[in-house]
């Protein structure tokens, strides 16, 4: 079997997998659900942390802009459900990525920890913001509409819109690292005041890339606010606190700046969690930050970071012994 | 909230009891300020646990006092504690991070931040407490401004922890192998300072400031576990606006902080008045960052 006979069996394999998972393990329907909006947390992050090496603690912001304008726009338009959700989540993705656009204006000349602690910043105040506006429900938050089907079918649909949400994310962000677009947001990485004397529009990138972000993490939070049912401001919308670092653990927990990296770091991160933190009852947001810690402190390079760093000639790349 | 403010203008007396309120608070957020503008200078790292300390400060002033303690010890033992509890973190965590990228700091003091806020929400609950002092009220203008007295001495006790900050840095053995540590670690540790001890004394004299800090701010006002970010973020924001070095302007800039803060809370409604403080970071960062790239440079 040739090699690309082999990768398109794999991928096959994989599509299949995807598609009948919910219906061989019927039980897990939810966390596998949950396990595509973590792939779409990391992969959105490392956009602007692994490739543009902006390291945004705010990025949740985006999914909160997401989740609310999405909810508003199903409670006041009066359209049917399905109509009501698409229209209420493409919404929720351009109010994002318009935001995105916006704050960039002035955040995006941040940079390195500045930018980290800015945007850290603006997530907060957006919670807090939302938990005293009387229009989005101020702090009791926000009920979505019941989903017109039964219960199984629920899971099924959400199961289905997240996975196809992610895939289009992966392969989006897989197209776009592959061109001269995602060249130059390495570039910025690497020396952004070198890129700008090569010639490049750094702002212009930074916003393209950011908006992007935010683009798919504004209609991950329209979908998630629907499947979680309640839109509470500080712990669904803009809940910091878990999602949005779970974002930053799951992209460096994989290998920053790796396509994969993310990918792998989020399923690595969510069956973890899955499996051993109901064990801990309650005690898991202490775990988690000793985690971070730990992580950060002896792991920084991810895993797959590490395996090319062991393996190099398997990732293509010629080894640089030093 | 247009009523509000334009009733600051009929009832000068309601500014005035604001504004004082505010500037009480505001020697808090110096004393904070002032640790972190110490380990920012020293260690090179920007201390996101920082608010953690002072609400820790505050549940240690506030364990001493249901031991039976007098209320004001709490102050000095809350400092001790929060001292050891600042040399053990260096001796584990932070001791790795000083000479890494920034951003490797900033991550790694927000997990430890999640994990004593996690912590204490767990050991301590999540009420929100405060501790009485026993002190009486103190009224100014015909008793048309009413100041706290515990918020009056924790006023002066933060400025006199500041002013003795000051002069230890100054005048001490230890405050000079601190100041010389800033300004060249290795030529610091060429001429016999133990640069390593020197960090951990300003990481740990750090945490004792805030764990005093801490104190007050239970006695004075309240704690809960979750307020750490904000009081990190106010001292964060004060040495941006003030500068790594400057004393002087450290005190003015959290002053000014508090009372803005509540002259804005009681404005706009006091449940934004976390979300303002978070919003004029931002705004502070991003105004003096467009100004520098006027020149083509950035905030570094």
């Amino acid at each position: 079997m040739s090699r690309s006979a082999a990768r398109y069996a794999a991928i096959g394999g994989a599509g299949l997998l995807v598609l009948a998972a919910p219906f061989l393990a019927p039980a897990f329907v939810t966390q596998f659900t949950f396990l595509w909006l973590m792939i779409v947390f990391a992969l959105t992050w490392d956009l602007m942390g692994g490739q543009l090496g902006y390291n945004s603690f705010g990025n949740i912001l985006f999914f909160g802009i997401g989740a609310y304008a999405c909810a508003v726009f199903q409670r006041d338009s009066g359209l049917g459900y399905y109509e009501a959700l698409a229209l209420g989540a493409a919404l929720g993705g351009v109010l994002a990525a318009a935001a995105a656009a916006f704050l960039g204006l002035g955040i995006l000349g941040l940079r390195g920890h500045y930018f980290a602690i800015g945007t850290l910043g603006l997530g907060i105040a957006a919670g807090e913001i939302a938990g005293g506006w009387d229009y989005v429900g101020a702090g009791s938050g926000m009920t979505v509409p019941l989903f017109p089907g039964a219960l199984e079918l629920r899971s099924l649909f959400f199961y289905f819109t997240l996975a196809a949400l992610a895939l289009a994310t992966f392969l989006t962000l897989r197209w776009l690292y592959g061109t001269r677009f995602g060249l130059a947001l390495n570039a910025v990485r690497d020396d952004e005041d070198k890129a700008e004397a090569m010639g490049l529009y750094t702002a212009r990138l930074k916003t393209a890339a950011w908006s992007l972000s935010a683009f798919f993490l504004g209609i991950s939070g329209a979908l998630a606010g629907n499947l979680i049912g309640f839109i509470d401001p500080r712990d669904v919308a803009f809940a910091g606190a878990t999602y949005g670092v779970w974002m930053v653990l799951m992209a460096i927990l994989g290998g920053k700046g790796t396509l994969w990296g993310p990918v792998i770091g989020a399923a690595v991160f969510h069956i973890t969690q899955e499996i051993f933190w109901t064990y801990l009852l309650g005690w898991q947001r202490v775990a988690l930050g000793l985690l971070i810690v730990a992580i950060v402190v002896f792991f920084p390079q991810g895993i797959l970071g590490t395996l090319r760093e062991k393996f190099p000639g398997r990732f293509g790349s010629k080894a640089e012994v030093q | 909230m247009i009523d509000n403010f334009l009733l600051l203008f009929d009832y000068p007396v309601l500014s005035a009891d604001l504004a004082l309120n505010g500037l009480l608070i505001g020697a808090v957020f110096v004393l904070a300020a002032f640790g972190m503008a110490l380990v920012w200078g020293v260690l090179n790292i920007i201390n996101i646990v920082q608010g953690e300390f002072v609400m820790l400060g505050g549940f240690v002033a506030l364990m001493a006092a249901e031991a039976g303690l007098p209320v004001l010890l709490g102050i000095p033992i809350a400092a001790l504690a929060l001292f050891i509890l600042g040399w053990g973190l260096y001796r584990l965590v932070i001791f790795r991070v000083i000479d890494r990228d920034l951003f490797v700091s900033v991550l790694a003091t927000f997990g430890l931040s999640i994990v004593l806020q996690q912590l204490s929400n767990e050991l301590f609950g999540a009420d929100v407490r405060t501790l009485e002092a026993g002190l009486g009220t103190l009224l100014l203008f015909d008793g048309a401004v009413a100041l706290a007295q515990i918020k009056v001495l924790a006023f002066f006790l933060a400025l006199g922890l500041g002013l003795l900050l000051w002069l230890f840095l100054k005048y001490s053995r230890l405050g000079q192998a601190i100041r010389a540590t800033a300004q060249n670690p290795r030529a610091a540790s060429i001429l016999g300072i133990d640069t390593d001890r020197v960090y951990a004394a300003t990481y740990a004299l750090n945490a004792a400031l805030c764990g005093a800090a801490g104190a007050l701010v239970v006695m004075a006002w309240a704690i809960h576990p979750y307020i750490g970010l904000p009081y990190t973020v106010r001292s964060f924001l004060i040495v941006i606006v003030a500068g790594v070095g400057n004393i002087g302007a450290v005190v003015a800039a959290g002053l000014g902080l508090g009372a803005f803060e509540n002259v804005a809370g009681f404005i706009f409604g006091t449940e934004y008045q976390i979300a303002l403080v978070f919003l004029l970071m931002v705004a502070v960062l991003v105004w003096r960052n467009l100004r520098l790239q006027r020149k083509r440079m950035y905030l570094k």
